[in-house]
């Protein structure tokens, strides 16, 4: 795509995206801290994420600047205007991961009195989850509305895990009440981490708003993907 | 087109080509004018917007060597054939432009003068229409009491809606306006555009604009142009959010030239 003819807007928006993916970055790297001081019970790890959360926010309050300035000063019209809309949306949907990750890590705190006993399944679950949030930002990046959609595809994945994590810590707990302790901490970790998926799942859908300008969100699956398709036949 | 109902069309565009002598200004532009919509036209200068709606009331005839090609069909009757007679065609096309253009005479005469020409109407029912295509021009509180003035003393914007009024005063089916708003300041531009979207209800209007957001506050439907071709044309809403063709994504986000 080629540049605006005013150099300021055009910097504006990359300045826009820029914060948007380093707002992204921070949060990526908090998830992936939290899980890290929870499997190694380093409180010391722990603390700093829940520290750099402001950081987080700070960018957040930055971006909802930058967009507001954007939409009054320049009325942004169809790409420009879909991809700060996103901005606007996406925000939300980072920010609220990076809480997420702040709980994992006040977790991870109240779990030195209770050491959590199983944690593959949950290790297994935080894995999917940070690549799909890794994933939702790349495609962000590239503007890439196929890796959106296979990422709404792969939700289901994140849910199952859940599921079974949900169950296994049930067993745990019914055949030992001193785990019921720890089977809560890594129930609500896991929500957690279930919950971070989703937001890479929004910013996905929002992601395909962007490219495609198709609203797919309250969708089912199938019918998005046909709709997206169908759009990219339709391109001249 | 993504509305489902077929619309109501006032003007069929068939494969329109125009030419100045032997410059080639038009190319097969085919589209549709929707009746009672606003459609607006937009595109950089020299892309025929201009060119073609004044192909609507044929006021290319004027000059020689000015040539239009192809259909227009008026309610299915195609206007570019010398057979329909210019006057009528014209009476039943109303056209406003960039600049005012009030007549040099009363604010009154300005808006009697085409309906003396259309009929013999009495002086009372001749009052009726020029207060009444005062009040649809939302013009007549503003002048009710200055009818005798000279119709240039009014103001940029209320001269404009005095030829608003003065063309709708003889009841056409089309008023096509190019760039109406132009010369006006804010306030004078959103009076046109409040008054653009009270008349679409009796007319069926197509404007030339280069702002675009004009375009998208006034329009329901709009059609880019480029180097004489119609690049696309859509509903507003969809050309402003999610246009299909490069081409007019890079002319409305300002990636232009």
């Amino acid at each position: 795509m080629s540049e605006h003819t005013i150099k300021r807007y055009e910097d504006e928006l990359n300045e826009l995206k820029e914060t948007v993916l380093s707002m992204g970055s921070l949060v990526e790297k908090a998830v992936r801290r939290s899980m890290k001081s929870l499997m190694e019970q380093d409180a010391k790890r722990a603390r700093k994420v829940i520290e750099r959360d402001r950081a987080i926010n700070s960018l957040e309050v930055q971006v909802d600047e930058m967009t507001r300035n954007l939409l009054a000063l320049r009325q942004p019209a169809a790409g420009d205007l879909r991809f700060i809309i996103t901005t606007i949306k996406i925000v939300t949907d980072l920010e609220r991961s990076g809480d997420l990750a702040e709980a994992i890590a006040e977790a991870m705190l109240q779990s030195e009195d209770h050491p959590l006993t199983h944690t593959d399944s949950l290790h297994n679950l935080a894995d999917k989850a940070i690549l799909q949030l890794q994933q939702a930002l790349d495609c962000f990046a590239r503007g890439d509305a196929e890796l959106a959609m296979s990422i709404i595809d792969s939700d289901k994945k994140i849910n199952t895990l859940f599921k079974s994590l949900q169950r296994e810590n049930l067993t745990y707990m019914m055949e030992d009440h001193r785990q019921i302790t720890s089977g809560l901490l890594a129930y609500s970790i896991g929500k957690n981490l279930e919950r971070i998926g989703d937001h890479a799942v929004n910013i996905a859908e929002m992601v395909v708003y962007m490219v495609r300008g198709q609203d797919v969100r309250h969708t089912n699956f199938k019918k998005a993907a046909a709709l997206v398709a169908e759009d990219e036949q339709a391109k001249p | 087109m993504t509305n489902t109902n077929k619309p109501d069309v006032k003007i069929a565009v068939r494969n329109l080509n125009f030419f100045y002598d032997n410059k080639q200004a038009l190319f097969d532009n085919t589209l549709d004018i929707v009746a009672n919509k606003v459609t607006a036209f937009i595109g950089p200068s020299g892309c025929g917007k201009s060119t073609h709606i004044r192909c609507y009331n044929r006021m290319f005839s004027l000059y020689k060597g000015h040539r239009g090609e192809g259909e227009i069909l008026f309610d299915g009757e195609n206007i570019l054939d010398p057979k329909v007679p210019e006057l009528q065609l014209r009476h039943r096309v109303g056209m406003i432009f960039q600049k005012p253009t009030p007549f040099p005479m009363t604010v009154y005469d300005n808006i009697a003068y085409g309906l003396r020409l259309h009929g013999n109407y009495p002086q009372s029912e001749l009052d009726d229409r020029v207060e009444k295509a005062l009040r649809d021009g939302a013009l007549w509180n503003e002048v009710k009491d200055s009818l005798q003035k000279p119709g240039t003393a009014l103001s940029g914007g209320q001269q404009q809606r005095l030829c608003i009024a003065r063309a709708i005063a003889v009841q056409p089916e089309v008023i096509l306006m190019d760039e109406p708003c132009s010369a006006l300041d804010p306030i004078a531009t959103a009076k046109i555009e409040e008054l653009i979207d009270e008349l679409k209800k009796k007319f069926t209007i197509v404007i030339v604009t280069h702002s675009m957001q004009q375009a998208a506050r006034v329009s329901d439907y709009t059609a880019y142009f480029y180097l004489g071709k119609l690049i696309e044309y859509d509903d507003t809403q969809v050309i402003f959010t999610s246009p299909q063709n490069q081409k007019t994504e890079d002319y409305i986000t300002g990636r232009f030239g």
